[in-house]
């Protein structure tokens, strides 16, 4: 196995991983650094493909998603603090109420 | 990551994949993205994170679950997409690590020349959606502030 195809199963192990943390966790600002996880795997992939290629795209979109992942974050964690002052918890069920 | 209780534990674990990830980086060549890993990931994003964790202060009581219901279902669907993923890396014809490898490499004024000349106009856009995701802030803080303002009468 070679060095592209490691770095590629890290990357999509990575993602998989943090989407499993989104979907099964209830804490909230866990499933926000399962995000960020998610975001990571992405990034290694970009990375990656942009030194196969000796392409310099890729690495300027990795820098695209550190703005987007310091921005949601950025908003993320005031509508988190907005819910904890709400119901005194982070466990996202308790929500329930917000749906339709 | 998954299966930790605490927070504060997730993030220090995630703080660790990320340095190992900068790393990564570093080893690619591309010093430049390890540099603005460890600064903006682990010292602007991940600070905030373990912060606000201290901030909350909060404990789950100890009979709580820890996983939704989705538990099953997202398992199952976390080994498919993991599995599909396997197929397209280990076929032949699909997979991007077959492809020739260029013999090309960039440095960081390459790289630098094809962010502010070629892609300026995603550069520029960022700096808007920065300002956006400000006043939103701003916007979600005044909502709390008057949602308080109302509780008090």
């Amino acid at each position: 196995m070679d060095k592209i195809t490691l770095l590629l199963w890290l990357s999509g192990a990575l993602f998989v991983f943090g989407l499993l943390g989104v979907v099964i966790r209830r804490n909230a600002l866990v499933m926000l650094m399962c995000m960020e996880l998610m975001l990571n795997g992405v990034n290694l992939s970009l990375v990656t493909f942009s030194q196969q290629h000796g392409d310099a795209a890729g690495a300027v979109m990795v820098f695209l998603v550190f703005v987007v992942a310091t921005a949601e974050v950025a908003l993320a964690i005031p509508i988190v603090l907005l819910l904890v002052k709400h119901a005194r918890s982070l466990d996202l069920d308790r929500f329930s109420e917000l749906k339709g | 990551m998954l299966a930790l209780k605490e927070p504060m534990r997730v993030a220090l674990a995630l703080i660790t994949t990320m340095m190992s990830l900068g790393a990564i980086y570093g080893l690619l060549g591309v010093h430049f993205i390890a540099a603005f890993q460890v600064l903006i990931y682990v010292g602007a994003v991940m600070v905030f994170m373990v912060y606000v964790i201290m901030l909350l202060q909060l404990r789950e009581a100890p009979g709580r679950p820890r996983y939704s219901a989705l538990l099953v279902p997202g398992v199952v669907a976390g080994a498919l997409l993991l599995g599909v993923l396997a197929i397209g890396l280990s076929q032949p014809g699909l997979s991007p690590a077959t492809l020739p490898p260029s013999s090309q490499s960039f440095n960081l004024a390459e790289f630098s020349a094809a962010f502010l000349q070629q892609y300026w106009l995603a550069f520029e856009l960022t700096s808007v959606f920065l300002v956006a995701a400000i006043v939103a802030a701003l916007a979600v803080i005044g909502v709390s502030r008057r949602a308080g303002e109302q509780a008090r009468g």
